[in-house]
């Protein structure tokens, strides 16, 4: 758990707070992607979490201990950290860069080697063929997972990304996301991602965070940040296409009306697809109505055009389709 | 060449005499140079006057800046190394500073993210990574000093610098070559040497292919 109370930020000379009363709540086990403009305030938010930079007022609770009565370095080993450029070691072996907060902890050898080689298979790196090698040698992408490697190694409760995938080429970089989000949903961290992508935030954020001015405008799931922008700016920021982003968190499954006979020769999409897809087989083939399926003898349901518009409008959801978190408090 | 063949121990013996006399420079050098580039790192305003210091320092003539610690120091080999050490710290302590200022802040700040202190950041990281910038300010120390060294021997530093002189007033050229060739041959080993091992350092770091 993340709690930011009342945190601002003033460097000294600047004209106004960088960071200005934030108060934000992330529950154990969820990620939050930190989003805005540049300058908005993210990368000191999230550096003042692991204290790299001193709030100015406020309180920022993790994992139920005040942070600010903390030391620092302590602290800090006890936080995941992983920023754009990856900042990996460059004398340092892939095997030695994994191993750094095990080794600044004290563990034994043993302990350290099975670490290193069981984080590298999680991140997708065969620990034998990759283990060696020097950061130098490695894919963009590759050097990201040795960074989230790195900053999981030593079994942190929560984790602060800062961009973590802004180097990466777009195909890898999607990649990436579903992978990582993947692991840190399975291992139940606490997550800040800061992002100035929205389609980053919406694929990898249990929650979405919009910042601006250092202000926090708008703290929920993405789906409702998506259909309801809490003012203009925000609105503005997430794009004029946003109804459409919306449609790509929903599965054909969830929206439709289940146990409803499709028309004759309706088009088939398949459970787990997104409405985004489901929309574009409607679009295509001119259809009112798709016929669900997810490989067994007959339908599931139907998904209407209708239910798409309505889904896409964020109006009240009467099949409860959008149903990814709980609800925050 | 007939000189330095007939008195090739004279000229070993000045040979290893200015080694000695260079290492032992080179060795008080870097016992100051690092700690003071060290802070010099970290503190803006020391990092500006070591600076100017080292580029004001470097324009002033050796002979002259010997000359000019005879009346404070006497002559001698003790105030001839204080002479060469004094003339080249800087320029080593400028060395130690702007490589320590190059290793990049991405890493800095994933280390200090990572919960490293100060002081094992500053050996695990920062010297590891600043290492092959160091050992070139080394290189050039090392040279300067050897070339300073000869000069110095106008101030009783004994070394390759006295055949120098020695020939210069016997007027015995073959002495003057001996010392000057020695003294080059020195210099280019020295500096052959330690650019071999910087290179190697390079690719240790992983910074530089
Ligand atoms: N170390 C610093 N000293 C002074 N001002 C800073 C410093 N770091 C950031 N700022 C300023 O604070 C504001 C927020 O910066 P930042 O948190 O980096 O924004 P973001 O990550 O959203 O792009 C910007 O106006 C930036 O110029
Ligand atoms: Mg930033």
């Amino acid at each position: 758990m993340i709690r930011l109370e009342g945190v601002g930020k003033h460097y000294p000379g600047a004209a106004r707070p960088a960071v200005d009363g934030i108060d934000l709540l992330i529950e154990e086990g969820r990620t939050c992607a930190l989003i805005g403009p540049s300058g908005c305030g993210k990368t000191t938010t999230l550096r003042m979490v692991n204290r790299l930079i001193e709030p100015s007022s406020g309180r920022i609770v993790v994992a139920g201990r005040d942070v600010t009565a903390a030391d620092p370095v302590k602290l800090r080993r006890g936080i995941g950290y992983v920023i754009q450029g990856t900042g990996l070691f460059p004398h340092l072996s892939v095997a030695g860069n994994v191993a750094t907060v095990p080794r600044l902890l004290g563990w034994d050898r043993a302990r350290i080697a099975a670490r290193v080689d069981a984080m590298l298979g999680l991140v997708g790196l065969d620990p034998a063929l990759f283990r060696d090698r020097r950061p130098a040698s490695l894919s963009g992408g590759q050097r990201q997972r040795v960074g989230v490697a790195r900053a999981l190694a030593a079994d942190p409760p929560v984790l602060l990304m800062d961009e973590p995938f802004a180097a990466v080429d777009p195909l890898e970089r999607g990649r990436l996301q579903r992978e990582i989000t993947e692991i840190l949903r399975r291992l139940r961290k606490t997550v800040i991602l800061v992002t100035h992508d929205l389609d980053e935030a919406i694929r990898m954020g249990d929650t979405v965070a919009v910042m601006r001015d250092g202000r926090l405008v708008q703290h929920d799931r993405p789906d409702q940040v998506l259909a309801a922008p809490a003012d203009a700016f925000v609105a503005e920021f997430l794009g004029s296409d946003r109804a459409l982003r919306r449609l790509t968190l929903l599965t054909a499954a969830a929206a439709c009306r289940s146990g409803e006979r499709p028309p004759e020769g309706a088009p088939e999409v398949p459970a787990e697809a997104s409405l985004q897809v489901a929309l574009s087989i409607l679009l295509g083939s001119g259809a009112e109505a798709l016929a669900v399926v997810d490989g067994g003898p007959r339908p599931v349901g139907t998904l209407s055009l209708a239910a798409i518009r309505a889904l896409a409008a964020g109006l009240p959801d009467p099949s409860g389709a959008v149903a990814r978190s709980p609800p925050l408090v | 060449m007939v000189w330095a063949i007939e008195n090739g121990d004279v000229l070993l013996e000045a040979t290893l005499q200015h080694l000695a006399l260079v290492g032992q420079a080179l060795a008080i050098s870097l016992a100051i140079a690092l700690p003071l580039g060290i802070l010099a790192a970290r503190r803006p305003r020391l990092h500006g006057v070591v600076m100017a210091l080292a580029g004001a320092l470097y324009t002033v003539p050796a002979l002259a800046l010997f000359a000019l610690l005879v009346p404070l120091m006497g002559l001698g080999q003790g105030p001839a190394l204080v002479a060469i050490v004094s003339y080249s710290l800087l320029v080593l302590t400028r060395n130690v500073a702007v490589a320590l200022r190059e290793v990049p802040a991405d890493i800095l700040d994933a280390a200090d993210g990572m919960g490293f202190s100060r002081g094992r950041r500053l050996l695990r990281v920062e010297l590891p990574l600043a290492a092959p910038v160091i050992l070139a300010g080394i290189r050039l120390t090392a040279v300067l000093q050897i070339s300073v060294a000869t000069v110095a021997a106008f101030i009783g530093a004994g070394g390759l610098g006295d055949l120098i002189f020695q020939g210069i007033t016997q007027d015995h050229g073959d002495k003057v070559v001996a010392g000057a060739v020695a003294a080059s041959l020195l210099a280019v080993a020295a500096d052959e040497s330690l650019r071999r091992l910087e290179t190697r350092l390079r690719l240790a770091t992983g910074l530089a292919g």
